[in-house]
């Protein structure tokens, strides 16, 4: 027990107790409890199930309608120092937009500099996370210029900048090429060592191959929380040779 | 452990074969002392290997970054990196259009008869807020998602781009003014105070809101009262001055209190 407790964290990067969260009018998340640390979280769920609500909470764009919610050991919308939170926060929207004219090289930049980094830091900061993405040889490209799956290897290198102790990313792999998922998978891996890497997506692969953790929602509450494999094992006997034992799991506690 | 001989942190700085242990031990130390981190910063500099080293990590990043990184490039660079950081890049064609508004106010005022009612002081107090409303807006910012949750959203950079909309929209419209008589001094506070009014608001209501709710009032309340009986709007005289002063006192007051509210996403645009 002891040993367990000295594993944790000081300061949960997210902890939510009985978390409610809005969407229009609907209450899209419904009182949710979530302790997570380093590590890469999967949130899963049908579409409606409160997946990006539940990350927009997490990055500090939705406030909570009911409940308490921590990010970084900061309260959020209720006293707690916003702008030390986003100053640890990397968020992708699940769709974003950006200034068509900017080079990716631009655009990192300009991010870096609304994150406050120091002036100075900031062209090696977004060379960096330019690197990270796969996007060295398009730096100086406009946005204009590229395919959507670049644009979101874009968004994902402007997450990246400053190296976030909370990555929120909502469907970071969305029009990506296979290829290029893979390095992807590979760098969320590596991220989640030291940083909690928050995301949604739709990508079975995604979540067995980077993920750490997996939060099933349903209607706005939590229907599961345990590893790939936990989930995995709730799968039932039958299914099809083109369904995955992880793919009826899921099918099995959405039940 | 005692601080490290100059043998060892030589070996160790030309990365010199060391047993596995003694590295653990003289990293450790490497990191407590600050002594001892300083002598080896000393030692990897007398490294006469450092240049060739330096020249070859400087051939191998050469080719990312790429041509046309001379002094041109820099300056360009820079350039649009600081256009960027006071106004969204995607602005300037809608402040040119807030601006030619009362542009064409005055062409029209200017070619018509002397009775012509005064157009351009009646619209001139509300360019500077329509600027302002512009620069601050889901619609002429695309990348407003990503700007909401950044650190630096929130009331400065507010302030920060209601300076541009002021220094792009101020001068044109004071040049024109003075070519039809409409002097500053009649418009420019209460284009302040609406500037400030519609910050005010728009903290609660968004500031898109707030603008169209201000030339609602002023278009219903002034504008179409003096222009079908021809009279000179008494709110623009000397006399409304410390009216409008007021008005901005107040509305900078609330704009303090709810100043928060800029940082949260959907509320004030």
């Amino acid at each position: 027990m002891r040993a367990i407790e000295e594993e944790r964290p000081l300061v949960w990067p997210v902890k939510a107790e009985g978390l409610s969260v809005r969407a229009g009018r609907r209450l899209a998340v419904d009182g949710i409890d979530l302790d997570l640390g380093p590590g890469v979280h999967g949130v899963l769920g049908p579409n409606g199930a409160g997946k990006t609500t539940l990350l927009r909470a997490l990055a500090t764009v939705q406030p909570p309608a009911a409940g308490t919610l921590e990010l970084i050991g900061q309260a959020v919308h209720d006293g707690g120092d916003l702008r030390a939170v986003r100053r640890g926060l990397g968020y992708l929207p699940q769709a974003f937009g950006y200034y068509k004219r900017f080079t990716v090289r631009e655009f990192v930049e300009y991010l870096a500099w609304l994150k406050e980094l120091p002036a100075h830091d900031i062209p090696a900061a977004a060379q960096r996370a330019i690197d990270q993405v796969g996007l060295t040889a398009r730096a100086d490209d406009k946005l204009r210029t590229l395919s959507g799956g670049m644009v979101r290897r874009a968004g994902l290198a402007q997450a990246l900048i400053g190296d976030p102790a909370l990555l929120i990313l909502d469907e970071p792999t969305a029009g990506v090429d296979p290829g290029q998922r893979q390095e992807l998978r590979t760098l969320l891996r590596g991220l989640g060592r030291t940083a909690c890497v928050v995301i949604a997506t739709h990508v079975v692969e995604d979540v067995a191959a980077a993920c750490t953790d997996l939060i099933v929602l349903s209607e706005g509450k939590v229907a599961f929380r345990g590893t790939p494999d936990e989930l995995a094992a709730r799968a039932g006997d039958g299914g099809d040779e083109l369904t995955s034992t992880f793919e009826r799991g899921y099918v099995e506690v959405l039940r | 452990m005692s601080c490290i001989s100059d043998d060892l942190l030589a070996r160790y700085a030309t990365g010199d074969d060391l047993p596995e242990e003694t590295l653990w031990v003289l990293e450790a130390h490497l990191e407590t002392c600050p002594e001892c981190r300083a002598r080896m910063a000393v030692a990897i500099e007398a490294d006469p290997e450092l240049p060739a080293l330096v020249e070859s990590i400087r051939l191998e990043i050469a080719p990312r970054l790429g041509p046309g990184r001379g002094r041109l490039w820099q300056a360009r660079h820079r350039l649009r990196r600081t256009l960027a950081r006071w106004a969204v890049p995607a602005i300037l064609p809608w402040l040119a259009m807030t601006v030619a508004v009362p542009l064409a106010a005055t062409l029209l005022e200017a070619a018509g008869p002397d009775d012509m009612p005064p157009l351009l002081l009646l619209i001139a107090p509300l360019v500077p807020m329509l600027g302002v409303a512009v620069s601050w807006n889901r619609w002429t910012d695309p990348a407003h998602a990503l700007v909401a949750v950044a650190p630096r959203s929130g009331l400065p950079l507010v302030l920060r781009r209601t300076l541009v909309a002021l220094l792009v929209t101020l001068p044109p419209v004071a040049l024109a003014g003075l070519a039809v008589g409409a002097s500053p001094a009649r418009w420019l506070l209460p284009g302040l105070a609406f500037t400030t009014v519609v910050l005010a608001v728009g903290a609660l209501a968004g500031v898109t809101r707030a603008a169209i709710g201000v030339t609602v009032l002023w278009s219903l309340g002034v504008i179409l009262p003096t222009l079908s009986d021809l009279t000179d709007p008494v709110l623009l005289d000397a006399a409304a001055t410390p009216g409008w002063l007021a008005v901005i006192v107040c509305a900078a007051a609330a704009l303090t209190r709810f100043r928060y509210r800029f940082q949260l996403e959907g509320t004030s645009r």
